[in-house]
């Protein structure tokens, strides 16, 4: 569990157009990696390569590496789906399938994959919900459908539904984005427990979270319109938001422009 | 315009104006004649009802009508009943269901979730279109220029559906792929997030969250389909009597007994025609409840 | 994606394979028929695309033409056109304008199920039914402006009713749901902002429909028509069991009888036991095929070119 993911010379395209140029950095173990920047800046393209995501979308292509624990996931005899067992994701919408008890929908990434033990299942679904903070919520409701819940607690499923198949990274585009701010906070308290377990990056356009949140923070940025996203700097959280080296960076964090 | 002194004006001018007499019957016009119109429409619908259970309902009652056919009947004499045509229409039915079903649905599928934008899904979508639109003589043609003149096989309950499948396909594909469109890319997207492959993506969240209303779909398209006349004037013989077999020999259904006892001038005759009509419209609203009930329970629950 | 799992590629293969078999039927359809339709018209006396009459009791003297069944086809569709237009207009109109919110849904499933009705059964009660009741109407008209051709007596009994004229009424009435329904579905598309612009103006609510809904809808509208166009031409029962068969020539007038191609085709069922006789009714229904496949061909090009600018 919970291994180091190394972004090595990362271009992302879309058909012909060069979304996102040349992004290196490493993700450490056990720790919460904040991407952070303007809308359209490829934060959200770079995440959703790093499980493969993005080729879901006819057309779209990486060159160069990421790698988990040293190994390439963009290696030519690497089956995307195997990366995606590997490598969780949350994301902005909560979306829990809705043909499914919540009990179901927190076990669904295992019993999609052929596990059938009723025992075991229970237990991961247990497992899962207590360490998304939602199983005394739901414990006594756990075969009604999954769209009851109120928001963040949909969000919290889906957070459950991602850990049950116990990955090595996961990864959490705007999660909060759509939650109101107390559903928020029960989130933000839930990264900083998670990150015990798991390795984290979260994409966010709330610098403030990303500061309560992140040990790492990257912020990207567009040169222009039309121009592929950049990364322009990484650091330790603390530094970014006191004592940026670029002055975009420093720009952005201070409100003056995005 | 009669001549206002300044102490006969009001001091402060009206707030505002009414619209013209014109302007205000013009749109009350427009208001009746469209309710008018939908009037209209519904009138015929309530004739055409009325009318059929007048003349059919006392048919329908008696004990005979839904257990016995019309063996040994001649043209002059009442009782007996529909159960052959009943068997006949529902069996058509049914084998049209096996073969277009599973065929619409894999089309669907592969135009909403395989296909986008290729030049083979262009193709099929065009060719889905026509298919919509053959009228259902023409293909009672084709199947009888491929069944009967050149493979040589008999008249049948079988070729009859066959003709069906093709008026069906359209209609399944269609409301299928209606309803896979419905269901949100994210929930796709989650799945795939937590590494489910894309087939069974498909078939364990995307196709059981539009489930209900692609049966819906597939029943209203069966109630349809079992109403068709032209197929079974031109490719199946007519019998009074019973018959389970759809690969051969002559098979009742209920629109073949309206057109051929209309040819029956008795009053048995007449009140065979309505009967079956009576019964025609009794199958297709019960597989509309039925469509319905199906809906409800496969339906999506929030709480 | 560099490497496909097994259950994925069958999956892929089967779903593509359904799509190819698809438009492979369709082709075969059209060889078929002509493959079937050749003999016949090789044998043919008479110029299938010019010639009025239809004589096909003697293989060895057939003479047919498709001219005569083309005009009933075409005339009585755009007469059921003509009357279920404005109606369907109207109804579409006032299920997405007029009619209360809560009543449109179970108003338009009214609607709905005129289509579910089969149409052998709109034939038994145009029959029936209606061609009685319709009687004094229908001679009234034929007495009082019988000199205009349009309504001159024709080849059967007025009286009777198994004219056009009836028939082209319980096609009109079979039109509705189908002209309807995909109008309705345009009108409610009508962006909000433009109603609310107009209503903004001070506009009645006629004012607000002429100005906003109609011009934005103009083009679903005339697809609709014209997909109702092309079931009518393809009509087969309700009008072979209300249209009397004649041997005379179509004369121009609502009160004549006659068949349409597709109501000769399948009145002539017996026919078929001979594969050269057969084949000249499978000719007149390529015909007819090709002439509905265009006219839906026209019905999604139009909507196909709005479609652009939405």
């Amino acid at each position: 569990m919970a291994k180091r993911i190394d972004v090595k010379d990362l271009n992302l395209y879309y058909g012909r157009f060069h979304a996102v140029d040349s992004v290196t950095v490493s993700v450490p173990p056990r720790s919460v990696t904040a991407f952070i920047g303007p809308s359209g800046c490829g934060k959200s393209t770079v995440l959703r390569s790093l499980n493969r995501m993005h080729e879901v979308i006819p057309g779209a292509r990486a060159v160069g590496t990421v790698a988990l624990d040293g190994q390439d996931i963009y290696g030519g005899a690497v089956d995307p789906v195997s990366v995606r067992r590997t490598i969780g994701m949350v994301f902005q919408r909560p979306n829990p399938f809705p043909t499914m008890s919540i009990r179901d929908n927190v076990v669904s990434g295992l019993r999609l994959a052929g596990e059938r033990d009723k025992r075991k299942l229970t237990e991961v679904a247990e497992r899962a919900l207590r360490g998304a903070n939602l199983w005394t919520e739901v414990k006594d409701r756990l075969s009604k459908p999954g769209g009851g819940l109120s928001g963040g607690q949909q969000q919290r499923l889906c957070i459950a539904r991602a850990i049950a198949v116990r990955p090595d990274v996961l990864l959490m585009d705007e999660p909060c984005s759509a939650l109101d701010p107390i559903s928020t906070l029960a989130i933000e308290d839930l990264i900083s427990e998670l990150k015990k377990d798991y390795t984290i990056v979260i994409v966010t356009h709330n610098m403030q979270q990303a500061a309560r949140v992140s040990d790492q923070t990257a912020f990207f940025n567009l040169a222009g319109v039309g121009q592929p996203g950049r990364l322009i700097e990484v650091d330790d959280t603390e530094r970014i938001f006191s004592n940026p080296t670029q002055k975009a960076t420093e720009d952005y964090i201070s409100g003056r422009f995005g | 315009m009669t001549t206002v002194t300044d102490l006969d004006r009001p001091a402060t001018p009206a707030a505002f104006q009414q619209i013209s007499l014109g302007r205000r019957l013009t749109s009350k016009l427009a208001a009746v004649l469209v309710t008018g119109a939908f009037v209209v429409a519904v009138v015929p619908l309530v004739w055409v009802l009325v009318s059929v259970l007048q003349k059919g309902l006392r048919h329908v009652l008696s004990s005979t009508w839904w257990t016995n056919s019309l063996a040994g009947l001649t043209g002059r004499q009442f009782g007996g009943g529909m159960y052959h045509a009943i068997i006949g229409s529902l069996l058509q039915g049914l084998i049209c269901a096996v073969i277009a079903v599973p065929i619409g649905l894999l089309v669907a599928i592969y135009l909403v979730e395989y296909g986008r934008g290729t030049r083979l899904a262009r193709a099929v979508t065009f060719t889905v279109d026509i298919l919509s639109g053959v009228p259902s003589i023409v293909a009672a043609l084709f199947i009888y220029a491929l069944w009967i003149t050149t493979l040589g096989l008999p008249r049948s309950g079988l070729a009859v559906a066959l003709s069906l499948v093709l008026l069906m396909i359209p209609v399944v594909v269609r409301t299928t792929e209606e309803m896979l469109k419905v269901v949100p890319d994210e929930l796709r997207e989650a799945s795939y997030a937590l590494g489910i492959p894309k087939w069974k993506t498909i078939l364990r969240i995307v196709v059981p969250t539009a489930l209900s209303g692609i049966i819906t779909g597939i029943m209203l398209a069966i109630a349809r389909v079992m109403g068709e006349t032209a197929p079974v004037l031109i490719l199946v013989g007519y019998t009074q009597y019973i018959n389970f077999d759809p690969f051969g020999g002559n098979m009742a259904s209920l629109p073949l007994v309206m057109a051929q006892e209309l040819n029956t001038p008795t009053a048995a005759g007449e009140a065979r025609v309505w009967g079956a009509a009576v019964t025609l419209i009794v199958i297709i609203t019960l597989f509309n409840l039925l469509a319905t009930l199906l809906s409800r329970l496969t339906a999506v629950k929030s709480r | 994606m560099s490497v496909t799992r097994s259950g994925d590629r069958v999956f892929r293969l089967l779903t593509t394979g359904s799509g190819i078999v698809v438009v492979t039927v369709i082709a075969a359809i059209g060889i078929f028929l002509l493959a079937q339709a050749i003999p016949a018209l090789s044998a043919n006396n008479a110029n299938f695309l010019l010639s009025r009459s239809w004589v096909t009791d003697d293989v060895r003297n057939l003479a047919f033409g498709v001219v005569d069944l083309l005009l009933v086809t075409v005339f009585i569709s755009i007469f059921a056109l003509v009357i279920a237009m404005p109606v369907s207009l109207g109804i579409a109109l006032f299920l997405t304008q007029y009619a209360p919110r809560r009543l449109a849904r179970p108003f338009a499933y009214v609607i709905d199920l005129l289509a579910a009705v089969p149409s052998i059964i709109f034939g038994l009660w145009g029959l029936k039914v209606l061609a009685p009741t319709l009687a004094p109407v229908a001679t009234w008209i034929n007495d009082t402006v019988g000199f205009i051709p349009f309504f001159a007596t024709g080849n059967v009994s007025v009286a009777a009713g198994g004219t056009i004229f009836t028939a082209g009424i319980v096609l009109a009435v079979m039109l509705l749901p189908i002209i309807t329904a995909v109008s309705r579905e345009v009108f409610d598309r009508t962006p909000t902002m433009q109603i609310e612009g107009a209503l903004a103006l001070g506009a009645t609510k006629w004012e607000m429909v002429r100005t906003t809904v109609l011009p934005f809808g103009k083009a679903g509208y005339i697809s609709a028509s014209m997909l109702g166009l092309g079931r009518a031409l393809g009509e087969t029962i309700a009008v072979m069991i209300i249209l009397s068969s004649t041997g005379s020539n179509f004369g121009w007038t609502l009160f004549d009888g006659g068949d349409t191609i597709a109501s000769k085709i399948a009145r002539n069922a017996p026919e078929f036991n001979n594969a050269t006789v057969a084949g000249a009714y499978i000719a007149a229904g390529l015909v007819l095929f090709l002439l509905t496949f265009v006219v839906n061909a026209m019905a999604r090009a139009i909507v196909a070119g709005r479609k652009e600018y939405e």
